[in-house]
């Protein structure tokens, strides 16, 4: 390559050829950077509307996509049908396979005029069913798990709730998995559409849940259906992205096996491409599970009942501990779907041959006996059919009463904390945020894009910001900013020395994988709940909330970096003679740093999706914004504030990312394009 | 090209007709090939192929393979060989030139002509095994037999045959992973035989093995070889290996290949110096033949003790230094004397250099 091709394009504007040393440079640089931050305030009233965003500016966006939504409801005729008619058929046609599920698990089927009754699924069967399996494709550990927590549900009177939720989820992955492997086959066979689909991708996967139901419910109306349309749209996305990549990584020399055995198109896909990246593959179903179930306990908000309805009411009536149960349930759930499908792909990962000590077909047979056995019995015998009522349990009462206690005892020092940390932190940011000219942000964010990648990058990301002043968001999108950033520094200041401990200690590594793996799988709906029991509403219980959902990366990424850091350069180090510290500063630290700066951008990511969740407990946001507009149903205002969160969180990858392949390459000796 | 003479094998077999030949081959990558074509009339050399941006990745090749024949593409990584063979079984389409099957132009086959080829005659090994991980090992060696939509019954049995062929009875139900690397590949070597091809690539199919477990491949393969007679095309970056199993050796650098003939051939008059640097490691005596260090006899010589001419000198050699004298040489099956060898000759083209 010639020199002049691979100059840094940084390192090719004037101010870096300026014969300065490097350190004065870079202090020079950020000073200048960071004054373009003020330079609009300086002129005091002559550039006042360069401060402040003039509300005449304002470009009615949510007006506008409003009506064409509404146009899109009322008026659009696509001739032999209209376009609400057509969401109504596919609505319709969703309910069909809801309507099963939900029979078979929720309430069962009667025919003719009630004397032909077919009853749901036994809890005692699904019970066993789930145990057997469990047993099957996994460990006795995991029997007893899936069994303890299906108990638990029984119980506890959620085992409705819960068969709902499981209704939903059931539906909705199927659709979502298939939807997402037909997409992605597609992207893998044609480039053109490959790179239409990544910023729609990108779009529809930064942009809060929330945003989402308003449109979906004026398309699907109030209900299950919609619930589930808004499922699929959010789990569809990673499925689609790594059957891709999953079809990518399948090793050249076996796809030109299939091609030298005279494979047709089809035959390759079916028999060679598809089966070889099948362990990738279930990583993507186990994420379409976990994602399903996230959004369907969200979606209980416009009607998907199950255990987030359970959650969403408790937590409206403030009654913590029935909230408690119910969010138990469904980290429960949670975690159960994800070991099972874990074990699932685990099993698919290492193909043994066994010599089976009973033949397939008589566990199949037995497992499938366990599921109904039960089920016809419950025609006849009540305990079959559910869990005693008088047997159930509740601590609500004890959840109360330690709430109550907290409250009475514990609230001098709980407070002390929430105000001191309010006062002293998060107002001080807040102000400086609100402080900020929206003009000076926009050069600010896209000095820093050039800086880091050049004029593509640069000018994108100062649309973007530009994007939030003109859509009048620009107030409530700083407040996201502040809460985001306390949020990440928090957390990283929390989750590095986690994550610093897992790399030196073997035992606490364990325990810590098996924590951070947990908190993951939680639905981030979750979280709310012991947050507000100690703390109240307000912005410093959503940080809590926020710290507590994002500080997962931080811990993973730190102590994946740091671990990853060749043995070569960690040995040559010691060789040298370096301390602990000197090896752990001068040489893994640096290293590690690309690495690390992925997790912030993921901790980013999980703070913003958080973000909006916690609009529930009274945040004055863009989530809060979103939220009202889903009360008050307007489509417009929260698409476009949807948006904007998507925007921002766009605009923080892309920094960011394009800082950490800086670094990557300037690491690896390559320079840039 | 090149007359039709028939070349006799190490084995003494004669060859056919040649089973796939190509003419001028070219692959380039890079720039733009299609322009580079139309302005140079199929006139290419490097300094037009640089000047487009383009790399030469397969250049100006033309070679045929005989029935029955082994021949081995030989080079270093980088060389185009692996691009080659892939060109040969149009899995890379070649920039230009033509390749001929069985006296068919396989640039000319329609997808579904070209894919019934593979279906029956064509058969490939790779370098990495390439197996399916998600099938047993019975079922990846019935695989392209499924592929032709033959019945569950039949493909089982002869792929159980196969499985036998290589030596891998009672593994049937195993799976890949549960293999060690020469085992994998003995069925990566079952599964191209299952439908009993013509034409057979192995692309490098011992480079990812362990060297003891290499040379004992080699030997499986060998015998496999004599059993089964075919058209092979052996891809390898190992040119002791070359020397053990090709009947000929076509050696690569930078796309081109840079010479092609027997082993002894090469070694005795190397092309040029590069090939000049692969040869010095060799051990001549087991690629020489007394055949090419022969030297006249004296009319009134009348020895009493033979070598033949088709032996190596490494096998010669016990013959000739127990024996006083110089010793005679004579041809198979046929009792004339064509020339003798003695001792200082034998040292003399071992050693001198």
């Amino acid at each position: 390559m010639s020199l002049t091709q691979s100059t840094n394009k940084a390192e090719s504007n004037t101010f870096y050829r300026a014969n300065l040393p490097l350190g004065t440079k870079k202090i020079l640089l950020s000073v200048i950077l960071i004054s373009l931050l003020f330079v609009p305030g300086w002129f005091g009233a002559a550039t006042s509307n360069l401060v402040e965003y003039p509300a005449t500016w304002i470009v009615p966006l949510n007006e506008w996509t409003s009506n064409g939504i509404y146009w899109l409801v009322n008026d659009f005729d696509l001739g032999l049908f209209t376009f609400k008619e057509f969401t109504r058929g596919i609505s319709w046609l969703l309910t069909r396979p809801f309507i099963l599920a939900e029979g078979i698990l929720v309430s069962g089927f009667s025919f003719g005029s009630e004397n032909v009754v077919v009853p749901p699924l036994s809890w005692m069967g699904v019970l066993l069913f789930c145990v057997l399996l469990a047993l099957r494709i996994g460990t006795p550990g995991l029997a007893l798990g899936v069994g303890l927590s299906l108990l638990y549900m029984a119980v506890f009177g959620l085992w409705e709730s819960a068969m709902t939720t499981l209704a939903s989820v059931s539906v909705a992955v199927p659709l979502g998995v298939f939807g997402g492997l037909a997409i992605g086959v597609l992207a893998h066979r044609n480039g053109v559409f490959a790179k239409i689909l990544n910023p729609i991708l990108d779009i529809m996967q930064t942009m809060p849940i929330f945003a989402y139901l308003v449109p979906v419910l004026f398309f699907f109306g109030f209900g299950p259906v919609a619930a589930l349309t808004a499922t699929i749209v959010y789990a569809l996305p990673p499925m689609v992205r790594i059957t891709r990549i999953a079809l990518e990584q399948v090793p050249k020399e076996i796809s030109e096996a299939g091609t030298m055995a005279g494979c047709t198109e089809a035959q390759m896909l079916r028999k060679v491409l598809l089966p070889s990246a099948l362990p990738s593959l279930l990583v993507g179903v186990n994420q379409v599970i976990m994602l399903s179930l996230t959004v369907v306990i969200i979606a209980s908000m416009i009607g998907a009942g199950g255990l987030g309805y359970d959650v969403l009411t408790a937590l409206r009536r403030l009654s913590i501990g029935q909230g408690l149960e119910a969010g138990l349930a469904i980290t429960l759930m949670a975690i159960v779907m994800d070991r099972f499908s874990q074990a699932a792909a685990q099993k698919s990962q290492v193909k043994r041959h066994e010599n089976p000590r009973l033949p397939i077909w008589v566990t199949g047979w037995a497992i499938l006996a366990a599921l109904l056995l039960p089920t016809i019995l419950s025609n006849w015998i009540a305990i079959f059919a559910a869990y005693p009522e008088e047997l159930i349990l509740s601590t609500a009462r004890f959840w109360d009463d330690a709430v109550t206690w907290i409250n009475i005892n514990l609230y001098d020092t709980l407070s002390t904390i929430k105000y001191g940390f309010l006062i002293n932190v998060m107002l001080p940011v807040k102000q400086f945020m609100h402080s900020l000219p929206w003009s000076g942000v926009v050069l600010f964010v896209g000095a820093l894009g050039f800086i880091l990648s050049g004029w593509r990058l640069g000018l994108t990301v100062a649309a973007l910001v530009f994007f939030l002043a003109m859509t009048g968001n620009w107030e409530k999108s700083m407040t996201t900013v502040y809460l985001v950033s306390v949020g990440v520094v928090l957390s990283f200041v929390l989750g590095f020395p986690v994550g610093l401990v897992a790399v030196y200690s073997e035992r606490a590594r364990g325990a810590i994988l098996v924590a951070i793996d947990t908190l993951q799988t939680l639905p981030s709906f979750v979280y709310l709940i012991p947050v507000v029991m100690l703390f109240e509403n307000g912005d410093f219980a959503a940080l809590i909330a926020i710290v507590a959902y994002a500080i997962v990366p931080s811990i993973r990424y730190t102590e994946f970096g740091i671990r990853s850091v060749s043995k070569d350069l960690v040995e040559a180090s010691d060789m040298m003679g370096c301390t602990r510290w000197q090896a752990f500063l001068k040489v893994k630290l640096p290293l590690a740093f690309p690495e690390i700066m992925l997790g912030v951008n993921q901790t980013i990511m999980m703070a913003l999706s958080m973000l909006i969740i916690t609009a529930l407990v009274g945040t004055r946001d863009l989530g809060q914004e979103v939220l009202n507009a889903l009360q008050k149903a307007d489509p417009g205002r929260g698409l476009v504030a949807g948006l904007c969160v998507a925007f921002i969180a766009i605009i923080a990858d892309r920094l960011i990312k394009a800082s950490a392949d800086r670094m990557r390459r300037r690491m690896s000796g390559q320079k840039s394009e | 090209m090149s007359p039709m003479a028939s070349v006799t094998t190490k084995r003494g077999l004669e060859f056919g007709a040649p089973v796939l030949s190509c003419q001028n081959l070219w692959k380039l990558y890079g720039g733009s090939p299609e322009t580079l074509l139309r302005q140079s009339n199929g006139k290419l050399d490097p300094e037009i192929i640089r000047a487009a941006g383009c790399i030469g990745a397969v250049r100006d090749v033309s070679l045929e393979v005989n029935k029955g024949e082994i021949l081995v593409v030989m080079g270093l990584s980088g060389s185009g060989k692996s691009t080659l063979v892939r060109c040969l079984s149009l899995l890379v389409r070649p920039t230009i030139g033509e390749i001929f099957f069985e006296g068919q132009d396989l640039l000319a086959m329609s997808r579904r002509e070209l894919q019934d080829v593979r279906r029956h005659k064509m058969g490939m090994v790779f370098q990495h095994f390439a197996l399916l991980p998600h099938r047993t090992v019975i079922d990846n060696v019935a695989f392209p037999l499924e592929i032709q939509g033959i019945s569950k019954q039949e493909r089982t049995e002869r792929a159980a045959q196969m499985v036998e062929l290589v030596g891998l009875a009672g593994r049937e139900e195993y799976f890949p992973a549960e293999l060690s690397g020469g085992q994998q590949q003995r069925v990566g070597i079952a599964r191209s035989l299952t439908v009993g091809p013509d034409l057979w690539f192995l692309d490098e199919p011992f480079s990812a093995l362990d060297p003891l477990i290499r040379r004992e491949m080699q030997d499986e393969f060998l015998r496999l070889q004599s059993l089964l007679n075919k058209t092979i095309i052996f891809i390898t970056h190992d040119f002791d290996e070359a020397i053990r199993i090709g009947d000929r050796i076509a050696i690569m650098n930078e796309g081109e290949v840079v010479q092609i003939g027997k082993a002894e051939d090469i070694l005795t008059s190397p092309a040029n110096d590069y090939v000049v640097e692969f040869t010095q490691g060799i051990s001549r005596e087991r690629v020489l033949t007394v055949q090419k260090v022969l030297m006249p006899a004296p009319a009134s010589f009348h020895p009493t003790q033979f070598v033949m001419e088709t032996d190596t000198l490494d096998v010669a050699a016990n013959t000739v230094l127990s024996s006083d004298g110089p010793v005679g040489v004579k041809g198979a099956g046929d009792d004339r004397v064509l020339g003798i060898i003695d001792n200082k000759k034998l040292a003399k083209v071992l050693y001198e250099n």
